[in-house]
């Protein structure tokens, strides 16, 4: 069982920070630290995929030194799925950032209990 | 004829391209493009839905004619054209229902933002319907959280804010799950094509190899998806998000982007992994208990609201609820009654929203049910559409929501004993708790208030309401009555998907 997870460190390691990023996604209070949460989570997904794209001893897939033997190179889509990913959680943490300044500058707080209930105060 | 083939990705590319150039329109203009791109999608899906139809196996569209294991894919059977159509009508009714909310709730210098959302929206969902390949589906998941969320905020309340936030959150926890399940597909059977995985996930089942990582990339996904479209116990976030937001928000935030993931699961359990694997992991009958619960929980809390847009809200979590049951079922007529039941509760629902908007403008803006007194005698269309949409909910014959009922019971027999008695008991129960508030809603809407005088006796809804309020009767009275082409239609292409 040990040396299992000890081979496969990455995942393992991987699945570990996917852990922490969602449970800090789901029940830190602090908006900002739910962000950084989100992007430990959405990290944690590409480095899994990183490393089930990594084979040892193989070339990135760019033609090198006129070897064009298929099994020379690595499979090129984890990476491009990496890249996609990355593109995708840079435009929610945005969102989330903007939404949290716009939270910010109307209740000048960052917990978002404290705000829940300002709101509901606000329309009693 | 062939030239149709194109038609789902024109439709895709034509509003993915409409989200930019509303960007530089003025807010009228933007408004009028969106809707028009809404609407020539929705006759060009129509379209591909009779030229389906015709042909016996659904077509396979490669974009940049790529073949299968490095291009990108669109298929389009009848199922997913049907969808697509219903989707764009319903769309346009709630954009024309609301039209007028729109005026007084989005300063005009954010309107044409507004319509970029819709866009987006509107790719997002076609994608969502078209895609045959898994990593598109969680890009475009992502792309329809972003302009759902943009859709909740517009208002700009701080409530409104606070809602998009909540709704953020959730939906990133679940695309969060969605991305580590398709990465685990992913690894384990090395394609992100639908119909490559669902070949590579029948030879590991039969040579039993990985079956721990495929369990849980299947549960992982339906809890994902389950978050997002709001099942009991994930539905914290609906209430706000839905009845806070402007007219035509509302009414297509709880009719399309919610059906958008439950399409992207049901493509999941039929194209990708296969519903006998589905079976053998177990998560149908998860569904099915969390299904049961939210019928009764959401039920249980629309009773105890006195706003009546938080009542719709509420009462959208037990409609979920149905949809996850009929999954959880675990015959293929529990999944065709679902996904007949995503049409009849989408066309209700936006009817409901768009309703509920119009009364409460002849009650002095005000949601609350005691001010709604008489309000269906003041605006007669808004009353009619409450009415309808109530009637439909609670399952009345003639109306949609009969029918999809009843084709829940049927299913339910040919289910195993136990889920069958539990289904049954539970429709029962919903049904009473259904009427229990939407009957007393209307009870209400057309009770006058005591020595009212009706300076608003001569207020007339706008054409383009009466209109949406109109087509949206008609709609629900076609899936309640002719409902047997529909069911054929569905069943034929749930058929296809395997």
């Amino acid at each position: 069982m040990l040396s299992y997870l000890w081979n496969n460190y990455v995942s393992v390691a991987a699945m570990i920070l996917f852990g922490i990023g969602f449970c800090n996604l789901l029940l830190q209070r602090n908006l900002i630290k739910k962000i950084i949460g989100l992007n430990i989570m959405d990290t944690a997904v590409y480095l899994f995929l990183a490393s089930m794209g990594y084979i040892e001893g193989r070339f990135a897939p760019i033609l090198k030194d006129g070897v064009t033997e298929a099994s020379q190179y690595v499979n090129p889509l984890p990476s491009g799925l990496v890249l996609t990913g990355i593109v995708v959680s840079v435009s929610v943490t945005a969102l989330m950032l903007g939404l949290t300044v716009k939270l910010y500058e109307r209740y000048r707080t960052l917990d978002i209990d404290e705000i829940t209930t300002m709101v509901r105060k606000e329309h009693e | 004829m062939d030239f149709v083939r194109n038609f789902p990705f024109i439709c895709i590319m034509l509003a993915m391209v409409s989200g930019p150039v509303s960007s530089v329109l003025s807010g009228k203009k933007a408004g009028r493009l969106s809707m028009l791109v809404v609407s020539v999608c929705g006759i060009l899906s129509a379209v591909t839905l009779v030229y389906t139809l015709q042909l016996t196996e659904p077509f396979v569209y490669t974009m940049g004619r790529f073949p299968a294991p490095f291009g990108n894919e669109i298929r389009a059977g009848v199922f997913e054209a049907l969808m697509a159509t219903f989707f764009c009508l319903i769309m346009v009714l709630s954009l024309i229902g609301g039209l007028k909310y729109l005026k007084t709730d989005v300063p005009d210098e954010k309107k044409n933002l507004y319509f970029i959302m819709i866009n987006l929206l509107l790719a997002s969902l076609l994608s969502l319907i078209y895609t045959n390949d898994m990593f598109t589906g969680y890009v475009f998941v992502e792309i329809n959280t972003i302009s759902a969320c943009g859709l909740i905020m517009i208002r700009g309340w701080g409530r409104n804010i606070l809602a998009a936030t909540k709704y953020m959150v959730m939906s990133l926890l679940g695309s969060g799950l969605v991305l580590v399940s398709i990465s685990i597909l992913y690894g384990i059977t090395g394609h992100l094509l639908m119909s490559n995985i669902h070949t590579a996930v029948a030879e590991l089942v039969a040579s039993k190899n990985h079956i721990e990582p495929l369990i849980i990339a299947v549960g992982l996904f339906s809890v994902g998806i389950a978050i997002k479209s709001a099942l009991f116990p994930f539905h914290a976030w609906l209430p706000d998000a839905y009845s806070y937001s402007t007219c035509s928000s509302s009414a297509i935030l709880s009719s399309l982007v919610s059906k958008g993931y439950i399409l992207f699961l049901m493509k999941f359990i039929y194209r990708v992994i296969g519903s006998d694997v589905f079976k053998m992991t177990g998560a149908d009958d998860v569904l099915f208990l969390f299904g049961i619960a939210a019928m009764l929980v959401g039920s249980i809390d629309a009773i105890q609201q006195t706003d009546i847009s938080r009542m719709i809200a509420f009462s959208s979590i037990a409609q979920i609820g149905y949809i996850y049951m009929g999954f959880g079922l675990g015959v293929e007529a529990g999944m065709v009654a679902s996904a007949f039941h995503i049409l009849a509760h989408a066309s209700a629902k936006s009817m409901l929203f768009v309703s509920a908007n119009g009364l409460s403008e002849v009650s002095g803006g005000s949601m609350n049910y005691r001010d709604l007194r008489g309000s269906g005698i003041r605006n007669r269309s808004a009353g009619i559409g409450f009415v309808v949409g109530s009637l439909s909910m609670v399952g009345i014959p003639l109306f949609a929501g009969f029918t999809s009922k009843v084709y829940f019971a049927k299913a339910a027999l040919g289910a195993t004993t136990s889920k069958e008695i539990v289904t049954l008991i539970a429709l029962a129960i919903s049904t009473i708790l259904n009427a229990m508030y939407f009957i007393r809603m209307t009870l209400s809407v057309y009770t006058p208030r005591m020595n009212e005088h009706y300076e608003d006796r001569d207020f007339r809804p706008g054409f383009t309401y009466r209109f949406s309020m109109f087509v949206f009767i008609i709609i629900v009275l076609v899936l309640g009555i002719l409902s047997n082409p529909i069911f054929d239609w569905i069943s034929r292409g749930l058929s296809q998907f395997s």
